[in-house]
């Protein structure tokens, strides 16, 4: 067992992680209240994976990750209001509202996102990586994925490349034992997920997921071998997510007796515990923690409330970068006037009619929270579960 | 000026660039060792070393990912797919990455690449071989679509890919890399994208022609104006996103005709999206219906017999022109 840090680090760790915490399952409830829609997927259980990968990152390193990145983005740095904003499709959201829950993007603090398509984010890693190798820069790229993803094409072919041209990339997998509802002895045929990888020259090492202390000394080691030796290699580590696959996942996969069993060994309450044995801290701070980090979401909630919704006429907004001097695309043919010309970011007369009339549609009572289940995607479930532990 | 190649103005556009930024660089299958499946590459690695112009393996979809990566943290890939077919394999990192990059993450990355890719019929290629896929990279918001059919367009549209700060398809012909052309000398300037060019002036019949099929239609146009006394207007849209339509309407309202040549399937075509903008927005002014011109709407068939009755010609582009000025002449 790795031995305990000091104790301010110990204190950071446990903040992170319970700042994360308290943030899913707030995410969770306000899903419920329908105040944030799509697909939310929580990483409530996933803390210690999370916070030790970022805790030994450089400020100068980039994390990218998938659609489950609330808390990656929070342990980047990223104010937990801006993620809520963004749940929330509020301006002040960290892409202002164009993205939502699996979208989540913070370029200051190098979270390079959120992304919704399983194994599309392994190639862009690489690609991150490529970039600082090129510039001289010694920047490393951690890059997060699903069990589910290193089943995809983009693995193999992502993990050949970054061997082959010695990316400073460290592919680290989250193995949350579940690819949404399919159990990794029934999707992959290789469970060592560590494994996967050795044919192309990538050593893999499995490392306990729930212990933040056992993800840090692991990553670090990752990060020393990509930063010093440009070495890329592949981590995984065993992790669990205590909610659904997503919001309206019911569960059919899996035995109640499984979450709980888990749940003994949650990555929160087994580190406050070891901190408060060891006497490195008191009973007092982990109060604390908690403590700061309610009122934190609480202040998150405030302010995505009270952020305005996304105005029309930005809708056409970043949808290309400007040239710069005047560069001009056309926006959208939708409208009946032929457009071109370098106030062409302004949105056309009837494109704009035609948003306000669409956008009128947001404003009708939808009774219950669509389930997504019955509009479009039937494989992600069928009701909204309401988790025991969010009281809701 | 001087006369060059349309796959010798495309490698100036591309050496001229990378020698005048250093975040400039090459990626593909067989693009260095090799010189390029089609040679446009050739002479690269030697004047930019393995730095700049890197051979990959045959990955197309984590290729166009690494550029997509490399192009958000400062660099300006250059992504050459061997053909336009292995487009449909990297189409996620193209539409789900490349294009939504920038915006469902509002503007705060940005993904300046080009994605090279040679297409188009001919060769006798086969089905897989043989697409035109003008169309459908025309129809994702947040790409750019070039298609030059001179080596003097070729090396401009490529220049301004380069720099440009979006996402650009570019999509080349493999029948037209040998094509000769007059090219300005030394580091010509770019062109601006969304700009057509006027091949031809007319007064009959305006005939837009998209990537090898505006010198089809220029072609026709002689035939037109030699054999049925038709002066037809040539028009080369050049990028097809933006696309210039100002200059498509303002010779449709001249003419009050219209035909489209395209060598894609007809079906959600890049003539399909004219027409309609032309019928939108030009109605009162078209004498006849909008005619199309368009590849068969089949695989490409082997036999060359076959896949040259599959492809449009000067004789079809006459036919629809005519057609519009049925009863008028």
């Amino acid at each position: 067992m790795a031995e305990l840090p000091d104790a301010a680090t110990c204190y950071e760790l446990l903040a992170r992680m319970a700042l994360i915490r308290r943030f899913e399952e707030e995410a969770g409830r306000q899903y419920q209240r329908a105040k944030a829609g799509g697909f939310l997927h929580l990483a409530i259980g996933e803390e210690a994976t999370i916070v030790g990968t970022t805790s030994v990152m450089r400020e100068e390193d980039f994390l990218i990750g998938t659609y489950r990145t609330h808390g990656h983005a929070i342990a980047r740095g990223t104010e937990p209001k801006r993620v809520m904003a963004e749940l929330f499709g509020r301006v002040d959201g960290t892409s202002g509202g164009r993205g939502g829950s699996m979208h989540i993007f913070d370029a200051e603090k190098r979270f390079m996102g959120g992304y919704g398509i399983v194994g599309g984010n392994l190639p862009i890693a690489a690609g991150l990586g490529l970039a600082s190798q090129y510039k001289g820069e010694d920047a490393v790229t951690v890059c997060m994925f699903g069990d589910g993803a290193s089943n995809t094409g983009n693995f193999g072919e992502t993990m050949n490349l970054a061997a082959l041209w010695k990316l400073p990339v460290l592919f680290l997998v989250e193995n949350n034992l579940y690819g949404m509802g399919t159990a990794v002895e029934r999707h992959s045929a290789q469970t060592d997920l560590s494994k996967k990888a050795e044919g192309y020259g990538i050593p893999g090492t499995r490392v306990d997921g729930m212990d933040v202390l056992a993800v840090r000394e692991w990553v670090a080691e990752g990060i020393r071998q990509a930063r010093e030796e440009s070495r890329p290699t592949l981590l995984e580590a065993f992790t669990y997510r205590y909610r659904g696959h997503s919001a309206a996942d019911p569960e059919v996969y899996r035995e109640r007796e499984e979450v709980e069993e888990w749940q003994q060994k949650d990555p929160i309450e087994t580190f406050a515990q070891r901190c408060v044995e060891a006497a490195v801290l008191g009973e007092r701070e982990v109060q604390q923690v908690r403590d700061k980090a309610n009122e934190e979401v609480e202040a998150a909630v405030e302010f995505a409330e009270n952020s305005p919704e996304p105005p029309l006429d930005t809708m056409y907004e970043n949808l290309y970068a400007r040239t710069d001097p005047g560069g001009w695309y056309a926006v959208d043919e939708r409208s009946p006037e032929p457009h071109r010309g370098e106030d062409e970011a302004e949105m056309p007369a009837a494109a704009r009619e035609l948003a306000e009339a669409g956008a009128a549609y947001a404003e009708q009572p939808t009774g219950d929270r669509p389930n997504p289940a019955t509009h479009g995607d039937a494989q992600e479930g069928t009701e909204p579960r309401v988790s025991s532990e969010d009281g809701t | 000026m001087a006369e060059l190649r349309m796959r010798e103005a495309l490698r100036d556009a591309m050496a001229e660039e990378m020698r005048a930024d250093e975040s400039v660089f090459v990626i593909g299958e067989d693009v260095a060792v090799f010189q390029g499946a089609f040679k446009v590459t050739e002479g690269l690695l030697d004047e930019f070393g393995e730095r700049r112009v890197r051979d990959t393996p045959i990955s197309e979809n984590t290729i166009v990912g690494i550029g997509v990566g490399a192009a958000m943290n400062g660099l300006r890939p250059i992504v050459e797919l061997m053909t336009v077919n292995f487009s449909l394999l990297p189409l996620d990192q193209i539409v789900n990455h490349a294009a939504a990059i920038p915006y469902m993450f509002n503007g705060q990355a940005k993904v300046p690449m080009v994605i090279r890719m040679p297409g188009g019929g001919g060769h006798q290629l086969g089905p897989t071989h043989s697409h035109s896929f003008e169309a459908l990279f025309l129809q994702v918001p947040g790409l750019l679509v070039a298609c030059p059919s001179t080596p003097a367009d070729g090396k401009a549209l490529l220049k301004a890919a380069i720099r440009d700060p979006n996402p650009v398809i570019f999509i080349e012909h493999e029948s037209l890399y040998g094509a000769r052309g007059e090219v300005p000398d030394g580091d010509g300037e770019p062109l601006r994208f969304g700009e057509a060019a006027v091949r031809r002036e007319g007064t009959d019949v305006t005939i837009i022609g998209v990537l090898k099929m505006a010198q089809v239609a220029e072609r026709a146009a002689a035939q037109l104006a030699n054999e049925h006394s038709v002066e037809a207007e040539v028009i080369d849209p050049r990028t097809l996103r933006p696309l210039d339509l100002d200059t498509i309407l303002a010779s449709v309202r001249k003419t009050n005709r219209a035909v489209i040549v395209e060598e894609g399937w007809p079906h959600g075509g890049v003539g399909a999206n004219i027409a309609t903008l032309i019928t939108e927005q030009a109605f009162d002014y078209l004498d006849a219906p909008v005619q199309r011109v368009t590849g068969a709407d089949v695989h490409m068939p082997y036999s060359k017999r076959l896949e040259q009755a599959a492809i449009p010609h000067e004789e079809h582009v006459v036919r629809a022109a005519l057609a519009t000025l049925a009863g008028a002449k």
